[in-house]
């Protein structure tokens, strides 16, 4: 491998850099598509020629490599059969791994990717770096790779990697060269991309320099620390025996492992990577001792570090990183490795260090600390990382002993810092990945966490911001997808929103005869479509079948029999891309009409009382002006039209030349109908005057209403019918307060009943109580009318049966509890103009085409459908997704891979008739150990969110809750079967990219919606079941694991977020201010020992007591502090869909307790198990599986 | 009435030495109401005549006959039935209305009003009731009265009488306008324009409302500032009453059960004021709103109708006011431009490929919506009439609009229905402006709520009547089991009402054959008529008059001489269309044609089997004659009319006057020449003569005929030469006398100006007496007229069959 790589890497390096130049430039010059701006297209083309291959495969396989590699478990015991496995499936870091051994460099390669530019200026401020950093990833990694030599072999690698076509051969080699370097590797990489964060550095101060300094605090060995690091990211295992054996260390079942995992790693990485250890010292000693923190720290980030190295390695790739970055959670490595360590000399080194970390954590600065204690490990990682998994084994032997009693005992013993965590992985992952473009050119790539910002450049596969899967490397036979019980799915989002600086999907035109598209199974021309016969036909990549190209599609191929004009055609070139569809694909044959938004007002008593008549009056006048364009328009093609509505419904003529709008009442809602045709739906331009005039005198009409009841069908009927008659596809905006009571269809009874919670019956409460909304439902999905509820009760509504034709077509639902003008308007108001104003599209139908052996059979989302394979949304905006399960009904085979094609056909918001397709390609592995390693937590957990939340409507919820934790049991327990090494039963191992399933899965068990406490109404679960069910991985994920910031620790001079810190009490300090934010709503915590100019600079209060927790929006204050804090909130909201309600919360105070339901790592009120606990219950489910 | 107590103090009856007037001895009876005792018959003739046209102008009602049969038998072979003509609020700007309560007997089943026939003992202050013969006690505001003291009811000149009684309070008159926007932009902008005219006419008191339809119904709020508002209903879909003031929010909210506090009577005024509001409020919006007025906006494609709901526009206005305003006066004026085309009460599908039904459709059984339309305007029409209000067509389409289907609308609340071409002609815009014309008093011609009570003499019993009435369904002994015309009650709901609304009042005699002449020889009727008087004033008419009773046996020259042949002849005519309306046409002809036989041979002066020796008397000389055009004259023949034409014809016949009735039974024909001052001409072709000019009246149409010369003089432009002026005056003169028509008819009829060979001629042409046809070429190229194109009989064939079987002793 070395040689190989070496080999390549010499030419590859020098080279590379001027290839890339070439491809883009002559790929932007040349092939440029017509109307496709230059720069945006031949950007595209540019990477994805020279990139697509070899870069990402670098950046993914080293990464991968890396942590495989990394892993103790590799070097130490199994390793040289599980390495290469591992390894291999691992997939490049092998080839990085080469090349670190030869120079420490492989190292940087990984975490060069996200380094680069950091850390490689930062350390070697290497020219090279800068200028490669623009190039993919992979270049980049390598400049960072502060020796030279390094570089080249990463540069080396890439090019390796996009050539080989078959990625396992070449993962294989690399996996062999990865080992030895891997570790090492990782270890500067961890330095290079933590240099940037600067925690980067200390790791590697601590390694190289400290070696036995800093590690020393860890643990006695440190030497093995690294080692113990890396064992302990890859496996990011628990062993809640090893916690027992080590009771100090052992605190933490993960610190077993690491145990093991050091001492293997120790001794095996010296053997199998004994270039890499040595060569951690040496490159990363210089680069990270500068950056090291303080050295309290740096013994946390040792033990943590070893994990979280391993996972800076890793990290590099995308999936890799997922898993790694959990692992740079301090705690995870530090279980695994450091409680091997002392039973060692490690353990006391652990715990000084856990305790130091902890402290330092808390006390100054608590994230960070962890954080960059996580880097620090790094560079002790890289020789753990990959075989985390043995280490948890070897980890094990040694608490064997104690095994037993640890579990008994352990709960209190297990240190919470041991296990996984989250922060740790989600900042790790940052830091290594966020730097560095993801370039999509790879089949199976591994996308960074949702958490990190990253760049994507679109080479063939799908942004991941389109689409998520649980794994990218799916098992060629159902029986062994069936073994694993991890499901197969994907977590798509058609019409995401792309950073400013990628471009959206270019709009391809096929002419009359429509987008071309393979003769048998439909799928549309995309990059996998392989042309022969000089280009006459082409074979369909899903089904194989062969297909004429049209003559107006002909174009020859080139010598590698590619077309010539393919960087010309996104369609050949793009994963992501939009046809203009024909009027075939339209409805009746008929090009339809732009789309209309109808705003329909309660005007029933209480929602007069409240103002809120007033407030959406008064905020559509200037909202209107906002509409969506779709695209470049200068006016909006959308019409508008108003409905009021009590008991009656009020429809508004504001034809453009009414002096005074008219107002016509339909009382007969059980046959509603819409009363007027001309000037119900107009533009907003045109009426301007008139719908002015409408707005002002509505709260005026209705400041005297007496009328309480409303009704709710009616109204949907009424837009679906003036949708009908305009013949145009549409939105409602409904904004509605009470339970719909009033004599008509859909009228409803109040059936909310708390007595059901945990009974057979309680699944009622979720299902609609009648039917009438579902036929409705259906109604409006044929007539494309999208649904968006906002509700404002003040009591039970049942959100179940009001959101149902919401939840059918597509909408949004917002819901206002106990509406009160001057808290709530804020967020109301910024949650009308988002979704006024968001893109969206109507009338749309979407299809996941996939590979012959897969087929998409389950599908979780707000939508409606007909048949088996056609998902029918009435409306479809940006932030809806769509979550897509996959069984086999064949064998895939390696070769090929998986392909997926997801084609959505949809109406713009300009009324423009489009197809926007989707392609993503997948490996396909015969190995167990592929699938566990190329798997994304995040959205195993959207999945397993949405499949619960569906599940609810039909079993008891107990019975949910207990098939999730049998499920991740069987996950863990095949894992642990059959990719682990041998250990002792009493170890729990996780995988790499798996070992915050348990947490975050207890985060979804203790949800309002599957185990309730007493405080929840039946409407808010209902609500959060729905709201769910649309989420995409990023929501999922703050959602169930909350992000928890020490504001107090917030340097105001810089534009970065302070480190999140996990989600805990402990973790609370008295004398802070954190900040909670879980996507719907924002907590300010404030502790009793705030200081007093704390609480003045940022609440405008002189004392703790005068806090007032009504607080809608913090005070606008003129002090750094105040502006830092709301300048964070502003981007934290500006990240969500929804605008979260602010919360003041003091310490000690009534409203803590809602505080304290978030803190998910603890136990909950209603009895949800704390994360220790849950982790020791499910150990306990895997063993009685294994055994 | 109870049986009469033999032996009590019996009430003598004023011997019949006077005439019948029982007025005390001694008093003069001013206006006779009854007739002379005739001295010789033909004396009598003319008296009779000077007698009935008294009678007419003082009380409003004409009897077939004056001298009435005493028994039943002798009264059932007189053919013609007693009957009356009554029109019971004829304008009497001499009679000043009294303001007290009427003095009612106190017989729980007489209650008649006190009038000058009671006998009345002053002494006593006792009157006696001269139907059951109860005596009563004067009230004691009567205390006063004497025999120089006489209150105005028992004064003979107040053989009619108006009281005006103050009772609940005063609702002021209520519009309704029901418009239908499916109409072409002229029409539109005419109707809104007259509708807005409308305006300026009513009193600023009045409620006004404005329902609008076309696919749908809208229900306009008026007193919305800055919006305007209003309620939509669905085209198609039928609501009970109940549903429509619940969804008009008219249902008064349970309101809180107030405490202790009755509820307000203002509450009631104030929910529906809404949609109902007195002009002087809000007079602007209406304008406004009446003049933002569209056309119904939904598109209506090629080869389609435009979607009306006429029906439920018409329901809902009947139930607006049923829930607001019932019981009070209220006009529903619907305003439309073409068939209903959708929902309930639709008349014809919107495919135009499909004809709106005829009589031929009818005929065969092929009008698919038709029964079911009726059923719907049939229990709007109840309903209406229940809460005493009354619905108006205005019905303006070239084609037809559906009037067959919604006739019972207007027939039974005495609605106006005006039949139009377009709104956009003066005939709808005067005639819609004539239905605000004013009184001498300033108040407007037309009356709400009316209930009409008959009370008779034991020895007649009501059949019943034929008019823009309904029957109360009120059982009294006066009530006969026969029914002729709305029988089986002796009291009916008239909701509105004008002066020249006219009832037909079918009577029976019921005095046994062989039994003696009633007691007084007189028979009396008293017609008691309560109304809200569009001042909105209550008020009671009562009318009452006596006839002698004659014994038929021997003195049926008197009965015969007292016989009024035009009252019979449209009495007749009532029948027979009120007949129509239910039989087949010839049905009603051979009964026509029978009852006509019959009559012939009880009073004509024949031989037996010899039709020369044919006479009648001429008390009956044009009884056949008017039979004749009514056998021919639209109410009865539907040949070339559409039913929507025979429903308007035969509303108007029901409810006009004698004087109209006969207009349309049998034209009247003026000549104009320069022979002499205009005179009237025989309807009969042999009156069209060249030279002659031609003035028709027919009621519906006023037609100005040219003669071929005149019409040729015309061309010339002789009327424009200084020295033929006198043949410009000739020309002028039937347009004068036209206008003056024109001026008062009620509808407005078509004016028709035209000319010998004008396409427009044969209006005139239908109408005359085909004396010369192309059949009897005897009178072919004579210069005596000009022949009619038909195959119908002339008058002259129709008598000379009638002379044969009227003396045939088969028939």
């Amino acid at each position: 491998m070395s040689v190989n790589q070496q080999a390549h890497a010499g030419p590859p390096y020098g080279q590379p850099q001027p290839a890339y130049q070439r491809y883009q430039q002559p790929g932007y010059g040349g092939q440029q598509m017509p109307g496709v701006p230059h720069s945006q297209y031949g950007v595209y083309n540019g990477p994805v020629p020279g990139h697509q291959q070899p870069a990402p495969p670098q950046g993914y396989f080293p990464s991968l490599g890396l942590p495989s590699k990394g892993s103790p478990v590799s070097l130490n015991s199994d390793t040289s059969s599980l390495a290469p496995n591992f390894i291999g499936p691992l997939r490049t870091p092998p080839t990085s791994g080469a090349p670190p051994p030869t120079s420490g460099a492989p190292l940087p390669v990984g975490q060069p990717a996200y380094n680069q530019f950091g850390q490689g200026d930062v350390q070697n401020g290497i020219p090279a770096s800068a200028v490669q950093m623009q190039r993919p990833s992979v270049s980049q990694p390598f400049i960072p790779g502060s020796t030279p030599t390094s570089i080249s072999q990463l540069s080396s690698f890439q090019q390796y990697g996009p050539s080989p076509t078959s990625a396992q051969q070449l993962t294989n080699h690399m996996a062999r060269m990865t080992i030895g370097s891997v570790p090492t590797s990782a270890a500067p990489p961890a330095g290079l991309g933590y240099g940037p964060s600067t925690s980067v550095s200390p790791a590697s101060g601590s390694f190289t320099a400290t070696g036995s300094g800093l590690y020393t605090p860890y643990s006695s060995s440190q030497g093995p620390p690294p080692a113990s690091m890396t064992h302990g990211l890859p496996p990011t295992s628990l062993s809640q025996g090893v916690p027992l054996a080590q009771p100090a260390f052992s605190g933490l079942p993960l610190s077993m492992q690491r145990l093991p995992s050091q001492g293997p790693g120790y001794a095996p990485p010296p053997s199998s990577t004994g270039i890499g250890p040595s060569n951690y010292p040496s490159t990363t000693g210089a680069p990270r001792p500068s950056t090291m923190q303080s050295p309290p720290l740096s013994g946390q980030a040792l033990a943590g570090l070893p994990a979280s190295q391993p996972n800076h390695l890793s990290s590099p790739p995308p999936p890799q990183q997922a898993m790694s970055g959990p692992h740079p959670g301090p705690p995870m490595t530090g279980l695994q490795g450091p409680p091997p360590p002392p039973t060692h000399p490690s353990q006391p080194g652990y715990q000084i260090q856990q305790n130091g970390s902890f402290g330092q954590v808390r006390g100054s600065q608590p994230n960070y600390g962890g954080a960059y204690p996580g880097t620090p490990n790094y560079g002790s990682q890289p020789g753990p990382p990959p075989p985390p998994k043995r280490l948890d084994p070897d980890s094990i032997p040694s608490p064997q002993l104690s095994e037993l009693p640890p579990q008994q005992k352990p709960r209190h013993r297990i240190d919470p810092d041991a296990i996984p965590s989250p922060i740790q992985v989600i900042e790790d992952d940052r830091n290594n990945r966020g730097s560095e473009p993801f370039v999509t050119g790879v089949r199976g790539q591994v996308p960074p966490l949702v958490t990190t910002n990253f760049l994507v450049k679109d080479q063939g596969n799908t942004s991941p911001r389109y689409i998520r899967c649980t794994s990218y490397n799916i098992p060629c036979t159902s029986d062994m997808a069936k073994q694993s019980q991890v499901p197969l799915a994907a977590v798509i989002k058609p019409l995401a929103t792309l950073p400013t600086e990628e471009t959206p999907p270019y709009l391809v035109d096929h002419g009359e005869s429509g987008p071309i598209r393979c003769n048998r199974c439909k799928a549309y021309m995309c990059p996998f479509m392989q042309f022969i016969e000089g280009g006459r036909r082409f074979q369909c990549c899903f089904c194989s079948c062969v297909t004429e190209v049209p003559p107006h599609y002909f174009q020859h191929l080139d010598h590698t029999g590619k077309r010539v004009d393919f960087y010309d055609r996104p369609e050949l070139s793009l994963g992501s891309y939009e046809f203009l569809a024909t009027v075939d694909y339209c409805k009746n044959n008929k090009f339809p009409n732009p789309p209309a938004f109808i705003f329909m007002i309660d005007v029933s008593y209480n929602a007069v009382k409240s103002g809120l008549v007033r407030l959406i009056c008064e905020e559509l006048k200037s909202l209107l002006d906002y509409l969506p364009r779709g695209g470049n328009l200068e006016e909006s093609a959308i019409r508008v039209g108003f409905v009021t509505y009590n008991k009656v419904l009020h429809f508004y003529n504001v034809k453009s030349s009414l002096a005074q709008p008219q107002m016509m009442v339909v009382s007969d809602v059980a046959d509603m109908f819409v009363p007027l045709l001309d000037g119900f739906l107009v533009n907003v331009n045109e009426s301007r005057t008139v719908i002015a005039s409408l707005l002002d005198q509505i709260p005026e009409m209705f400041a005297d209403t007496r009328e309480t009841e409303t009704v709710f069908a009616p109204v949907i009927q009424a837009g679906l019918d003036a949708l009908k008659a305009a013949e145009c596809a549409g939105k409602l905006f409904i904004f509605h307060t009470s339970l719909p009571i009033a004599e008509a269809p859909g009228k409803l009874k109040n059936r909310d009943d708390k007595k059901l919670i945990n009974t057979d019956k309680e699944k009622t409460l979720f299902q609609p109580q009648t039917n009438f909304y579902n036929n409705l439902a259906k109604d409006c999905v044929a007539q494309g009318c999208c649904v968006d509820l906002f509700l404002f009760p003040n009591q039970y509504l049942d959100v179940a049966t009001l959101g149902v034709v919401t939840y059918q077509t597509g909408g949004s639902i917002y819901k206002y509890t106990y509406f009160q003008l001057e808290t709530d308007q804020e967020r109301f108001l910024n949650d009308l103009r988002r979704d006024v104003q968001k893109e969206v599209g109507f009338d749309a139908v979407m299809r996941v085409r996939t590979s012959t052996g897969i087929r998409a059979t389950d599908f979780f989302g707000a939508f409606y459908m007909s048949n088996t394979t056609d998902v029918e949304l009435a409306g479809l905006d940006c932030d809806k997704t769509i979550t897509v399960e996959f069984k086999h009904d064949d064998k895939l085979s390696e070769d090929s891979g998986a392909l997926l094609q997801c084609a959505l056909l949809y109406t713009s918001s300009a009324g423009q008739r489009r197809l926007r397709i989707h392609n993503l390609s997948l490996n396909c592995c015969t190995q167990l150990a592929d699938l566990y390693r190329n798997c994304e937590t995040d959205t195993l957990i959207n999945y397993l969110a949405k499949y619960a939340y569906r599940g609810v409507l039909n079993n008891p919820v107990k019975t949910v809750r207990d098939a999730l934790i049998n499920q991740c049991a069987q996950i863990l327990a095949c894992y642990r079967k059959n990719c682990a090494s041998p250990s002792s039963a009493g170890q729990l191992i996780l995988p790499e990219c798996m070992k915050l399933l348990p947490v975050y899965l207890n985060c979804v068990l203790k949800s309002d919606v599957l185990q309730p406490g007493p405080e929840v109404s039946t409407d808010d679960r209902a609500y959060i079941r729905q709201l769910v069910t649309s989420m995409d991985v990023a929501e999922t994920n703050v959602f169930f694991y909350p992000r928890l910031l020490p504001l107090t620790k917030v340097d105001v001079d810089s534009d970065a977020l302070p480190a999140a810190i996990r989600n805990s009490e402990e973790r609370l300090s008295k004398g802070d201010m954190y900040l909670l934010e879980n996507g719907l709503n924002i907590f300010v915590w404030v502790g009793v020992n705030v200081q007093q100019g704390l609480i003045q600079n940022l609440f405008g209060v002189s004392s703790f007591s005068q806090i007032s927790n009504t607080m809608s929006t913090l005070p606008i204050l003129e002090n750094p502090f105040s502006k830092k804090v709301r300048s964070i909130m502003d981007m934290l909201q500006a990240q969500r869909s929804r605008y979260m309600k602010l919360i003041i919360v003091k310490q000690e105070d009534k409203f803590e307790m809602l505080f304290k339901h978030f803190l998910v790592e603890d136990k909950s009120m209603s009895g949800g198990a704390s994360y220790v606990d849950f982790l020791c219950h499910m150990h306990k489910e895997i063993r009685q599986l294994l055994s | 009435m109870g049986p009469r107590v033999p032996g009590s103090a019996e009430v003598r009856e004023v011997p019949p030495s006077c005439c019948t007037c029982i007025v005390p001895a001694g008093a003069q009876c001013h206006p006779p109401c009854c007739p002379p005792a005739p001295q010789n018959l033909s004396d009598s003739m003319a008296t009779y005549l000077e007698f009935i046209q008294q009678n007419e102008e003082r009380d409003g009602v004409r009897f077939s006959w004056n001298v009435w049969p005493s028994s039943r038998l002798e009264a059932t072979r007189m053919v013609v039935p007693l009957a009356c003509l009554l029109t019971p609020l004829k304008e009497r700007p001499d009679l000043p209305p009294v303001q007290y309560e009427p003095v009612l007997c106190s017989r729980p089943t007489c209650k008649a009003v006190l009038n000058p026939l009671c006998q009345v003992d002053y002494r006593a202050k006792l009157w006696a009731c001269n139907f059951c013969f109860q005596r009563n006690q004067f009230p004691p505001a009567y205390a006063g009265i004497s025999e120089v003291n006489q209150p105005a009811e028992l004064m003979p000149q107040f053989s009619t009488i108006d009281y005006i009684v103050q009772r609940g309070p005063q609702t002021p008159l209520i519009f309704l306008y029901v418009v239908d926007t499916c109409l072409e932009e002229e029409d539109l902008q005419a109707l809104k324009e007259s509708l807005q005219m409308s305006l300026s006419l009513l009193h600023p008191d009045a409620l006004v409302g404005l329902i609008t339809f076309g696919r749908m119904v809208q229900v306009h709020e008026l007193s919305c500032e800055g919006i305007s508002k209003s309620y939509v209903f669905r085209g198609t879909k039928d609501l009970t009453a109940k549903q429509i003031q619940d969804m008009l929010g008219l249902t008064r909210p349970a309101v809180p059960v107030q405490q202790g506090r009755p509820l307000q009577p203002q509450e009631q005024p104030v929910i529906s004021s809404r949609f109902l509001q007195p002009i002087h409020k809000i007079d602007m919006n209406l304008t406004d709103l009446l003049g933002e007025l569209q056309r119904d906006p939904w598109p209506v494609t090629q080869g389609k109708r435009p979607l009306r709901s006429t029906g439920v526009a018409l329901s809902i206005a009947v139930g607006l006011l049923e829930g607001t305003f019932p019981n009070t006066g209220a006009r529903i004026m619907l305003f439309t431009g073409g068939p209903p085309t959708q929902g309930p009460g639709m008349v014809v599908g919107d495919e135009l490929k499909t004809p709106i039904r005829s009589w031929h459709d009818i005929e065969k059984d092929n009008a698919r919506f038709m029964k079911k339309a009726t059923k719907h305007y049939e229990t709007l029409a109840n309903r209406t009439a229940a809460n005493g209000h009354c619905i108006d067509i205005y019905a303006c389409a070239l084609d037809q609009t559906g009037l067959l289907e919604m006739k019972c609308c207007t027939n039974l609340t005495g609605g106006h229905m005006v039949m139009g071409d377009s709104f956009n002609t003066s005939l709808f815009k005067q005639t819609f402006q004539r239905v605000f014309s004013k009184d001498f008093n300033g108040e407007f011609r037309m009356a709400f709520g009316a209930s009409l009570d008959v009370k008779t003499s034991r020895e007649l019993k009501i059949g019943g009547a034929i008019g823009p009435c309904i029957s109360l369904n009120a059982k009294g002994p006066c009530v006969s089991e026969n029914e002729l015309g709305i029988g089986g009650t002796c009291q009916w709901k008239i909701c509105s009402l004008d002066p020249n609304t006219t009832l037909a009042i079918y009577f029976e005699v019921v005095n046994q054959h062989n039994a003696p002449i009633p007691q007084g020889g007189r028979g009396a009727v008293q017609f008691v008529t309560q109304y809200q008087h569009s001042s909105t004033q209550k008020r009671i008419r009562v009318t009452t008059i006596a006839r002698n009773w004659a014994d038929a046996q021997n003195q049926l020259q008197h009965i015969e001489a007292a016989f009024d042949q035009e009252a019979a002849a449209v009495l007749m005519a009532r029948l027979g269309v009120y007949r129509a309306e239910t039989e087949e046409g010839p049905d009603v002809l051979r009964w026509l044609d029978r009852q006509l036989i019959r009559l012939c041979q009880k009073f004509g002066q024949y031989n037996k089997d010899d039709p020369n020796s044919f006479r009648l008397s001429d008390s009956f000389s044009l009884y056949p004659q008017f039979m004749f055009h009514l056998r021919r004259s639209p109410f009865l023949q539907v040949f070339n009319n559409s039913p929507d034409e025979s429903s308007y014809y035969r509303h108007h016949f029901a409810r006009q006057d004698l004087t109209q009735s006969l207009i349309m039974i049998q034209p009247i024909l003026y000549s104009y020449s320069f022979y002499g001052p205009p005179e009237p001409v025989l309807l009969d072709s042999s009156s069209i003569l060249a030279d002659r000019i031609l003035l028709m009246d027919t009621f519906f149409q006023i037609v100005i005929y040219l003669g071929e010369t005149i019409a040729q003089w015309q061309k010339a432009g002789y009327q424009d030469m200084p020295e033929y002026e006198n043949f410009k005056h000739l020309l002028q003169a039937p347009l004068d006398d036209a206008q003056e028509i024109l001026q008062t008819r009620f509808p407005m009829p078509r004016y028709i100006n035209t000319e010998h060979g004008g396409s427009q001629a044969r209006f005139l042409l239908s109408k005359v007496n085909p004396s010369q046809t192309h059949n009897n070429l005897y009178a072919w190229g004579q210069e005596s007229g000009s022949p009619i194109l038909t195959d119908d009989v002339s008058l002259q064939v129709f008598m000379d069959h009638l002379k044969k079987l009227a003396v045939s002793s088969a028939a």
